[in-house]
């Protein structure tokens, strides 16, 4: 149990430590690699609450593909980030009114999950057998079989998006030269050489 | 005090004991691939390859290793110096983590976790980074140039890559690799599953950034990509972690496709040699085919890389996925 607690207490700091690094970094690079530090310890954290398929989606999902396109971005853009700081604290008081919104509402939330009247039943609801069905498992039959619906519908509102962004930024620009592969393969030697007789002092 | 010795004290050693006899070995693996890499690429261009550094040059990487000690670490003057520092060692560290859940053997690995799969590809996916802030921190367009080009092609094989691991999966029915070599049982899946795993086994060499998919670090174009401002063991750092993944991708394309540590036939000349062997002897086959691709392939342009991921592998996985799922329903043959 110690190593347990020492192992929470661990990833914990580096999750907070790391989002306040976020904040305050003065490089924009180093902040999105703080924030890549903060996904892979609240990893750790998802893998000491037994929930190893949800730890390994979100290094795989969020650090593997998203942020590094957050980086590619932050690293291409050249901002003057200097500029963008300096009203900093004129929003300070925004940013408190915020974070303290969102305190007072998780800890609604946890009064609620330990007040609420339909807890207990709910807590009592029959659960998949931990030996009997890996988590993977239970979370493929949540998604895949008692609410593919909704997960079909998720999707579909998904693949709107990504059409309407697809649309919203190709333009068609005339002029380009494009690289057609058909064609290049259907090229034969008949179409590409031509013997000419060259008579002397001539040319071509 | 004797709980305290029981309960943490003796795993843990036992632990680190463990870990050791798979670090040891994987280093001598990256040595003698390094040497066999000069070597038969030497041989296929009828050169002699190294040969001065003790018989048939077998020593020639401990003394390259040497030397890169003793050489000294250069820092540039622009370098972001703590990310210039990090990067190496995270690539290094990444590309030897993920052998704690493959299995060489039956029950022959440190740790048997359920999502043992998701784990390796998380490992893999996470290998960019080493590269990006190694190409940001050293403040030099050649290094920023191959980074960029690795990041985009690694996120770009990746897709492909994951899509093929799920239609292994849906043959298995589990995340764990152990499970995943013993459904190879009655037939490994390179044979109902060969396209798949072709487009696998060039993700890979996609994914390790090697010929003919080594544009990060192209001499022709970038000097030596992301790797230009590294001198001496951050360096060698780069170097060995480039092997070790190479290493590791070779034993995930074992596991997946070609039965693990099974041997072809459970009949009496293939089962005398034990599993671990049997592991070993594949992933070097595999490996070979790696160095073969380097002396045999020209590097491929940009965007030929980029079509040939998105256009081609991509809805071919995809379709794959699908047409396997499907056969899987209609036969009843899903786990």
């Amino acid at each position: 149990m110690i190593v347990h607690a020492l192992a929470f207490y661990l990833f914990a700091a580096v999750v907070v430590a790391s989002a306040v690094m976020v904040v305050m970094a003065r490089n924009p690079v180093h902040s999105v690699l703080f924030l890549i530090l903060a996904f892979f310890s609240a990893a750790g954290l998802f893998v000491l609450l037994g929930a190893e398929f949800l730890a390994m989606l979100l290094v795989v999902v969020y650090v593997g593909a998203v942020a590094v396109l957050f980086l590619f971005v932050v690293m291409m853009l050249d901002v003057n980030f200097a500029a963008l700081r300096e009203g900093v604290l004129d929003y300070l008081p925004y940013g408190l009114v915020v974070g303290l919104v969102m305190l007072v509402e998780l800890g609604m939330l946890y009064g609620a999950w330990v007040t609420g009247p339909e807890v207990a039943m709910m807590a009592t609801s029959p659960m998949p057998d931990i030996a009997q069905v890996s988590n993977t498992e239970a979370l493929g039959q949540l998604l895949y079989t008692k609410y593919i619906y909704l997960f079909q519908a998720a999707g579909m509102i998904l693949l709107v998006a990504m059409i309407g962004a697809i649309v919203l930024s190709n333009r068609q620009r005339d002029g380009v030269r494009r690289q057609v592969i058909a064609n290049q393969v259907a090229r034969t030697r008949k179409d590409a050489v031509e013997m000419k007789k060259v008579t002397p002092g001539g040319g071509i | 005090m004797v709980e305290l010795w029981n309960i943490y004290i003796w795993p843990l050693i036992w632990i680190l004991a463990k870990i050791l006899l798979i670090v040891i070995p994987l280093f001598l693996a990256v040595a003698y691939l390094v040497w066999s890499e000069r070597k038969v690429i030497g041989l296929m261009q009828q050169r002699m390859g190294p040969n001065v550094v003790g018989p048939w040059g077998i020593w020639q990487s401990f003394a390259d290793v040497l030397k890169l000690l003793l050489k000294e670490t250069i820092l540039p003057t622009g370098a972001n110096k703590i990310v210039f520092l990090i990067a190496p060692m995270l690539t290094f560290v990444l590309a030897f983590v993920a052998w704690a859940v493959i299995p060489v053997g039956e029950g022959w690995v440190l740790a048997n976790i359920n999502v043992g799969i998701m784990y390796l590809f998380a490992i893999s996916s996470l290998g960019v980074y080493g590269i990006v802030m190694a190409g940001w921190a050293s403040n030099s367009r050649y290094s920023f140039l191959g980074a960029m080009r690795s990041a985009a092609q690694m996120v770009s094989y990746e897709i492909s890559m994951g899509l093929v691991i799920v239609t292994v999966l849906m043959c298995v029915g589990s995340l764990n690799l152990t499970d995943i070599v013993e459904a190879q049982r009655t037939v490994w899946y390179v044979v109902p599953l060969l396209p798949m795993a072709v487009v696998f086994f060039i993700s890979t060499l996609a994914e390790t950034n090697r010929h003919p998919f080594d544009l990060p670090e192209a001499e022709a174009e970038l000097v030596a990509g992301y790797q230009t401002e590294y001198s001496a063991m951050s360096f060698a750092l780069f170097f060995v972690g480039e092997y070790a993944n190479m290493i590791m991708m070779s034993s995930m394309t074992v596991i997946l496709f070609l039965g693990g540590w099974l041997p072809p036939m459970d009949i009496a000349p293939f089962n005398w040699l034990p599993g671990p062997l049997w592991f070993g002897i594949k992933v070097a086959a595999i490996l070979f085919i790696f160095i073969w691709a380097r002396a045999a392939f020209p590097r491929y342009r940009y965007d030929q890389l980029m079509r040939l991921g998105w256009k081609v592998f991509l809805p071919m996985s995809l379709l794959w996925v699908v047409g396997t799922a499907g056969v899987l329903v209609a036969f009843d043959l899903a786990p």
